[in-house]
């Protein structure tokens, strides 16, 4: 390339010299460049000359059609760039070494400097572009899942018009949901496991609930190789739903639900240290194949409310299993429970009105851990006196009573309603789980799992991961601490306390079994719709209280003392059972 | 019909791709005839994606006017193409080209969404690109045009001033004026008289006085415009009075001074008008409040979202459910159905357009003009800034057309305007060309 050409010239300019007419100033040309604008600020010189350096988008120097040279300026007073600064001087060497092409030298850096903010504008505005297109792609690979699974958005139900809805599969790899397409191309959703996980799996017609519900996106969402996805796509065919993988483990829960038997209530199993949910059965259940079918009966009885998930939004006193959060509120006040001894006479007067012990027994002389064993409701109300409303009421709430759960399914809010107004007998009451306090058994079991962990309780999860059609990993969830709500020795203090209740209390039965354990039994009073007076049974507890590795917390409504119902199904469930 | 809209959608692609790309590798084909041929390509592809979209829209809709309108666009194309070619051949082609592609989309997704706009639009568009005709002649032979300033600055404000008065007797509701079925939006005129009161006052003096003038004169412009609730025009006539001045001063202490005063003027802004204050909490979170100033902000997302890539195909999609689709958010709409990657040469495309602009003020050597083209690039630049960066949630949404693509007749027939001043540029520059040197 000659020089001339590679300078960009073509033409010549004129010759003579005019004024200066606007701010520009003349400088001196020779050497370093002064970058525009730097020089009003006093700043010197600043860049050394690129001779190749070539302006903006025009990689080649060259534009639009080329054009060629001519002579003529038109004196217009707009046209000031044309004109030279005047007075230079012609001694630049490089200059020289281009002889009469030096002039042009020197108008081709002025325009340079001239044009150095336009540069620098250009610049600024393509990184704007390049930060938009940027945005759109951070967008689609970061944003796009979350924005698409988000419960306002409406268009993820015209997904279904493009994907067959995969298929949920338990974590031991049993299929509980799978959709059947026919030839004539109907689907239909298939719940293979029937009743047994009706509540945790849900259902997709008539509204979305369960499983079905939490991971309607992730069903609804094809994940398989794109070149599949093109081919699909131009044979008008569905692309196949990812599969979604629960934490329910079919075996864990096919125990639960035989073990409840035809009894009314709920089990609920959970990993306490991931917070994976292993188990969640809800009786009376229904068969979610046929939901349709018997939608209008089940909707005109509310008597069974079969559709109830009566383990994360049944509303149950918490009976004896309260004692635990008495017990922890003691252990905070007393910071032991040594000095503590009671005479139980088997009834307990406050104010005008007794409480007596379950079935009037009087358990006699007893320190507290005797009293929490064989659950004592005397004990427990001379501790609620103790304590009074703020202190008893403050535990509670740090348990999460009458907060959100953390869960991703519907879940009640569980009621707490003991405050600084409220009467002896009331608070008495409360201390020992009658009162007009109501839980859930999800949240008796992430209380226990709390105790289980050391004090910290994990984010529960349903979804262990996500798959495509070929059984890739598209994510997986990973356990998250959700919040620690006692400190590590207050949870060794109360898994002793639970240990002596399963080795010499009410939950014996498990030791009889030879199932290591710790536990909790309630026997909760509530008024039967008719008015008579019913018992529901609880327990509440977990496996291996050396290194705790599965949470159960079971409810079975008008099931008697939580001894002779609820510990007899926990330890139907767990005999003989081996988690992991 | 399925197989066709969904192999459609990967052609829209694939097309656009390629057209942006040739808007890049223009400049590396040194020959003449290889540019003509790059020329030529892009105006085979601007058509083809015009016949494959309308011919989708025809076999979901069924309707002859879509047939109608699709021939009457390809004609105008024509006869604008084979015009440019006779009067200015001396004019940028690709900008032809470029302002052509761009309508093209926009005409396809309105005719998508409404088939009245769609006509609409390519009436006000045909008419616009009639009278633009002239103007590059105007540009030529009216030397006076530098030292009307005094008429812009008045004009621009009493336009504004009009707007004002109209937004404050309809409750901040209406910002146009409608003349015989159409609306006219005076702030998109103003556009153009401000950028050349600018460059008209900046280009004869850079002295202090007359920068604080100019950004004084600005500053009202401004003001009248945000007290309308135009937070998006505002915006744009902001920036460009700071890049105007920056590059007529070469000072950046002038911006710096001015991106203080405009910070602390949003902050103020922010704390005195409800609509600032709504803008920015349905930017932070659109979902907190979407079922009032979030609604709109979320469907464009929803309607990215469903998009995804590789788009939905025409029709596969609901940007229907989208507010104002054809306007503002036309961006999401087109991001629905034709996919991001659509979407992202289309930014390039719109990117091209704007390297085109801002080359022409590099390589002109008038001064008025240099100011003139950057101040109408940076206008375009950061209206295309503001539309996708609002619709994309990446900044708070200021309500603004994108411009060529958007429905909306003083968008598209100001810009039309514009883009013929730097086609008159363009060959304003091909004429000192004769005198002085070929690159910068």
């Amino acid at each position: 390339m000659k020089d001339s050409e590679r300078m960009g010239f073509r033409g010549s300019r004129r010759e003579s010299p005019g004024p200066v007419t606007d701010g520009i100033r003349p400088t001196p040309e020779s050497g370093p460049l002064i970058y525009p604008g730097m020089e009003d600020a006093g700043i010197g010189s600043v860049i050394d000359e690129d001779p190749d350096y070539s302006g903006g988008f025009d990689p080649d120097g060259s534009d639009e059609g080329g054009f060629s040279g001519g002579a003529g300026h038109r004196a217009d007073p707009d046209d000031i760039y044309g004109g030279p600064d005047g007075g230079e001087p012609y001694d630049d060497p490089d200059d020289e070494a281009d002889g009469p092409d030096g002039d042009e030298e020197r108008d081709r850096r002025r325009l340079r400097r001239i044009n150095g903010p336009y540069r620098f504008i250009a610049l600024a505005f393509i990184i704007l572009f390049i930060m938009l297109m940027a945005n759109l792609i951070r967008f689609n690979i970061y944003e796009k899942d979350a924005i698409l699974n988000n419960p306002n958005n409406r268009r993820q139900n015209a997904q279904a018009e493009r994907v067959v809805r995969g298929p949920i599969v338990s974590s031991d790899g049993v299929v509980l949901a799978r959709t059947e397409v026919y030839g004539d191309g109907t689907e239909e959703r298939v719940y293979p496991g029937y009743n047994v996980f009706a509540h945790v799996v849900g259902y997709t017609s008539r509204g979305k609930t369960g499983l079905e519900s939490i991971a309607n996106y992730q069903l609804l969402t094809a994940h398989n190789n794109i070149i599949d996805q093109i081919i699909n796509d131009f044979r008008n065919k569905k692309n196949p739903g990812d599969t979604v993988v629960t934490t329910i483990d079919a075996s864990l829960q096919q125990r639960c639900y035989e073990a409840l038997g035809d009894r009314r209530g709920a089990v609920v199993a959970i990993d306490p240290r991931t917070g994976a949910v292993r188990a969640m059965v809800s009786k009376p259940d229904f068969d979610p194949n046929s939901i349709a079918d018997i939608w209008d009966e089940m909707i005109s009885d509310p008597s069974n409310s079969q559709l109830l998930n009566r383990a994360t939004q049944g509303l149950y006193p918490p009976g004896s299993t309260f004692k635990i959060v008495t017990s922890l509120s003691y252990l905070r006040a007393y910071n032991a429970f040594d000095s503590f001894r009671y005479n139980c006479t088997g009834e307990f007067t406050v104010d005008d009105s007794t409480v007596h012990c379950y079935n009037n027994t009087a358990h006699g002389e007893e320190t507290f851990s005797e009293a929490f064993a064989h659950s004592c409701n005397t004990a427990f109300s001379e501790i609620g006196l103790m304590l009074g409303t703020s202190k008893l009421s403050d535990t509670a709430k740090e348990l999460m009573f009458g907060e959100k759960m953390p869960s991703e399914l519907y879940s009640s809010r569980t009621r707490w309603q003991l405050n600084s107004s409220s009467d002896d007998i009331e608070l008495v009451q409360t201390a020992f789980g009658q009162g007009k306090t109501l839980t859930t058994p999800y949240h008796m079991a992430l209380i226990a799992a709390a105790i289980a962990n050391r004090g910290v309780v994990m984010t529960p999860y349903l979804i262990e991961r996500v798959e495509n059609s070929g059984g890739s990993v598209i994510s997986r969830t990973s356990s998250s601490r959700y919040r620690r709500i006692m400190s590590e020795s207050e949870a060794a203090r109360l898994t002793q306390l639970m240990e002596t209740a399963v080795t010499d209390g009410t939950a014996s039965l498990l030791s009889d079994y030879g199932i290591s354990a710790a536990g909790k039994t309630g026997s909760a009073e509530y008024y039967r719709e008719n008015g008579s007076m019913g018992t529901h049974s609880w327990f509440v507890g977990f496996t291996n209280p050396g290194n705790p590795d599965l949470v159960i917390a079971v409810l079975a409504e008008d099931g008697g003392a939580g001894s002779s119902t609820a510990v007899p199904i926990a330890a139907e469930i767990l005999d003989g059972f081996i988690y992991d | 019909m399925h197989i066709l809209t969904q192999a459609a959608k990967y052609v829209f692609i694939v097309l656009m791709l390629l057209f942006s790309l040739m808007d890049y590798t223009y400049y590396a084909r040194k020959d003449e005839e290889k540019r003509k041929r790059v020329l030529g390509s892009q105006i085979s592809i601007t058509y083809l994606t015009l016949i494959l979209g309308f011919l989708i829209i025809f076999l979901h809709d069924r309707n002859l006017l879509v047939l109608f309108l699709l021939a009457s666009i390809c004609i105008y194309y024509g006869i604008t193409l084979v015009l440019y070619r006779l009067i200015y051949p001396r004019s940028s082609m690709l900008l032809v080209n470029n302002m052509l592609m761009l309508l093209g989309v926009g005409f396809i997704m309105i005719a998508r969404l409404n088939m009245d706009q769609a006509m609409k639009q390519f009436m006000i568009s045909a008419g616009g690109t009639a009278v633009a005709f002239i103007i590059p002649v105007i540009i030529r032979k009216l030397k006076g045009l530098s030292k009307l300033r005094i008429f812009y600055a008045a004009a621009g404000i009493a336009a504004l001033l009009c707007v004002l008065a109209l937004a404050r007797i309809s409750g901040g509701a209406k910002l146009s004026i409608s003349v015989g079925g159409f609306t006219i939006q005076f702030s998109e005129l103003v556009k153009i008289t401000l950028v050349f009161y600018l460059a008209s006052k900046l280009s004869r003096d850079t002295s202090v006085r007359s920068v604080v003038t100019a950004a004084a004169v600005s500053a009202v412009h401004v003001v009248i415009l945000v007290l309308s609730t135009d937070l998006g025009t505002a915006l744009v006539f902001f920036v460009t009075a700071l890049v105007m001045i920056y590059v007529a001063t070469r000072n950046p202490v002038w911006p710096l001074a001015g991106m203080a005063a405009g910070s602390g003027a949003s902050v103020a802004a922010y704390h005195l008008f409800d609509h600032v204050q709504k803008r920015v909490t349905a930017w932070k979170d659109p979902f907190a409040v979407y079922d009032t100033s979030g609604y709109q902000i979320g469907q464009g997302l929803f309607a990215i979202g469903a998009g995804g890539w590789f788009g939905t195909g025409l029709f596969g999609g609901k940007p229907q459910w989208i507010p104002v689709a054809t306007k503002d958010f036309i961006f999401a709409a087109i991001c629905e159905e034709f996919g991001s990657v659509f979407g992202i040469s289309l930014l390039l495309v719109c990117m091209s357009m704007y390297l085109l602009i801002i080359t022409i003020s590099m390589t002109i050597r008038s001064r008025f003009y240099k100011l003139v083209a950057i101040g109408l690039g940076t206008e375009y630049a950061f209206q295309v800034f503001l539309t996708v960066g609002g619709v994309t949630k990446f900044i708070p949404m200021t309500g603004i057309t994108l411009p060529l693509v958007s429905y909306g007749g003083s968008s598209v027939v100001s810009t039309i305007i514009m883009l013929a001043i730097i086609q008159g540029l363009y060959i304003l520059r091909e004429d000192e060309g004769e005198e002085t040197l070929e690159r910068f």
